[in-house]
This record gives C-alpha cells, structure tokens and sequence, in this order.
C-alpha cells in the first residue's frame, strides 16, 4: 500500500526474509561457480527487472484510480446485508478488484462483516482478495511467472471463494447471540 | 507478445479510468497519479530484491532436488511438500512468487507450484499472525482457515488437468 502507513522496509519480514535469501544466494553462486557465472545471471535478471517495469508503473496506474472511482462506502452498501448467492458474487468480485495490502484488507473484511455482512460474505471477500485478487496478479505474479501461468492459476482459482462462502456458511455454530457478541466489540479503525 | 499487449491493455485501462475520474473532478487526477507513485516507489525495492534474487536461487537450487522433489514424476509427496513451504514462506507480496518462479525455472512442475503459491496465498502463517490475528475477529479467522484447508491441493490437481 501506498502511504505512511507502510511497514518500513528494515521491519517488513516478508522483504527482509528475501533480501537475506537473495544475498546468501547471490553469494553461493558466486563462491560456487565464480565471477562469470554471477555476471551472466545478473544480466539475465536485470533484463527481466527492465521488462517487467512498465507493467507495475501500469499496475500502480489502474490500482491508484480504482481505488478513487470506487469508494468503500458503496462497497460496504453491496454487501452490507444477508443476501445469498449474490452477496457471495459481490463479495468475491470487491476482494478480487479491491486494490490494498493486509493493512487495508483486512479491517475492511472485519468492517463488513461488523456491519450486517455474514460470515460467507467475510470469508469470499478475503479469500478472493487472497487467491484472484487482480492487482496481485498484475503487478506481482506476472512479473515473475510467464502470462499462461497467470492466467490458468486465476481462471482455476475463479471458483475457490465462492465455494469458500459457502462451505463456511455450513459450518456448524455460531449463534445469533455470539454475532451480537462480535458486534458489541469495538470496530478496528479502518486504515487507508 | 501476450505479455506485451496485455501492458497495453492496462494502459488503456487506465487511461480510460483517467478520464472518468477527471469527469469527475479534475482535482482528483494529481491526487491519483500521486498515489500511484507513492506506490510504484514502495514496491521498488522488493521487487528489485526479488527478481533479482530468484535468478540466484534458481542458479543455485540443484535441478536434481527441485525435480525430485517438486517436478512431474514427486506426486502426492510433491504436493505435500509443497503445501507446507508455502504455509510457512513469509507473506507479502513478492517471496511466494519469487520463490515459485526460481522454482520453476530449477524444474518443478506447474500445478506443484500452483499448490505452493496458492498454500502461501490463503495459509501463510506469518501474514495471518501478523496481520490477520489483528484485525479479524477469530471465529472468521479459524472458519476461513477450516473452508480454505483443501484449497491448494483441489487447485493443483484442476492445474494438472490442463498442463
């Protein structure tokens, strides 16, 4: 996400764990296979690094405006209540187009589902952002993996958070008083 | 060519995404070009770190490791072994993808890395402590996670089906 309120990079697991493997590694093949070898996986990389720019400029592009033409509070109204397979529809459609990281996704989640949205609903939504979300695919997966690949893990994973809904719509439990029970909590603030 | 023109097409996108919020009110447009700055600029270092590292760890896994253990003939250890990295491969954005790339090119198979990257999408342990814990009440925590355990596979072996 953009912003002040991203994780600094020295506190970020996720890049210092990679920043880590990435210089041990670099410097395994290095000690391993020597200066050639190093300088020709470099090029390749780097060539790769140069291609793969202009679709995260353009990734970035689509997400910014997105996320300007559509407000929460008309998100929060199409799945605000109880509504069956559509919510789950709805759902699924916000998580995957909803531009934002773990910081912004996952308090919207919790919004909806404190404001009237059902555990389905709650449980598409993050699924979808999880598995098809589109700003993911564009800027992240497909500057690693080729197009097809993309492509056919995304249309195979199409279905995952609408099964997701309804598979936690038929687990047992929860009660309409344990509902109240979550609803009397107080609501996370949402973080843009 | 395919990746290509699909950049086209979300430059197109955009900019017919920039022209409905102009439309609206022209202000907006320094405010979202901005943003996307703003983000293009926090992305930067990981995918830099991450694209560049993933040609090194490829270089360095040994291709006799990742087929074994992750190429077409591993089978259902294959897709075990690719269940629990991904549960425990760090979140964010870029580690599941950079590792499954170097992945790849080392010579695993297609619908085992699916199983990875979709384990390390929906699973990743250090994302739902982080971040997950947090801010989403527990119930809807261990209720996705109960929905969402057979996932991974379900989703390798549809990919199996087609590559």
């Amino acid at each position: 996400m953009a912003g002040p309120n991203r994780t600094p990079l020295h506190k970020d697991v996720g890049f210092l764990f990679i920043l880590v493997l990435s210089v041990g590694a670099a410097t395994g093949v290095y000690m391993r296979d020597g200066w050639d070898r190093f300088r020709a996986i470099l090029i390749d990389d780097a060539v790769l690094w140069l291609t793969v720019l202009p679709k995260v400029a353009a990734g970035v592009l689509v997400a910014a405006f997105l996320r300007i033409l559509l407000p929460k509070e008309v998100v929060a109204r199409w799945i605000g209540e109880r509504s069956g397979l559509r919510g789950l529809f709805v759902a699924t459609l916000a998580g995957a187009i909803i531009p934002g990281g773990p910081m912004t996704i996952f308090p919207i989640a919790t919004a909806l589902y404190l404001s009237g949205a059902d555990r389905g609903s709650t449980v598409a939504f993050i699924t979808a952002w999880l598995t098809i979300g589109i700003n993911r695919a564009i800027v992240w997966e497909l500057s690693f993996f080729g197009a097809e690949f993309v492509i056919l893990r995304t249309l195979i994973s199409l279905p995952v958070p609408i099964l997701c809904g309804l598979a936690a719509r038929m687990l047992p439990g929860r009660t309409e008083e344990e509902r109240a029970a979550d609803k009397a909590k107080p609501k996370p603030e949402i973080k843009e | 060519m395919i990746v290509l023109g699909f950049a086209l097409l979300l430059y197109v996108i955009a900019a017919v995404m920039i022209g409905m919020v102009a439309r609206r009110d022209r202000s907006l447009v320094g405010q979202g070009f901005a943003e996307a700055k703003d983000q293009f600029l926090a992305i930067l270092p990981a995918l830099t770190v991450g694209i560049l590292g993933a040609g090194f760890v490829a270089a360095l896994l040994p291709p006799e490791l990742a087929e074994t253990y992750l190429g077409d003939g591993s089978g259902a250890a294959g897709y075990a072994i690719a269940y629990v990295i991904g549960a425990v491969t760090p979140g964010g954005p870029v580690v599941g993808f950079a590792l499954g790339a170097a992945a790849i090119k080392a010579g695993a198979s297609v619908p085992i890395v699916v199983v990875y990257v979709t384990a390390w999408a929906l699973v990743s342990l250090n994302r739902l402590l982080i971040w997950e814990l947090a801010t989403v009440p527990k119930k809807i925590i261990v209720e996705r996670l109960i929905v969402s355990a057979p996932i991974p596979i379900l989703t390798g072996l549809a990919v199996s089906v087609f590559v």
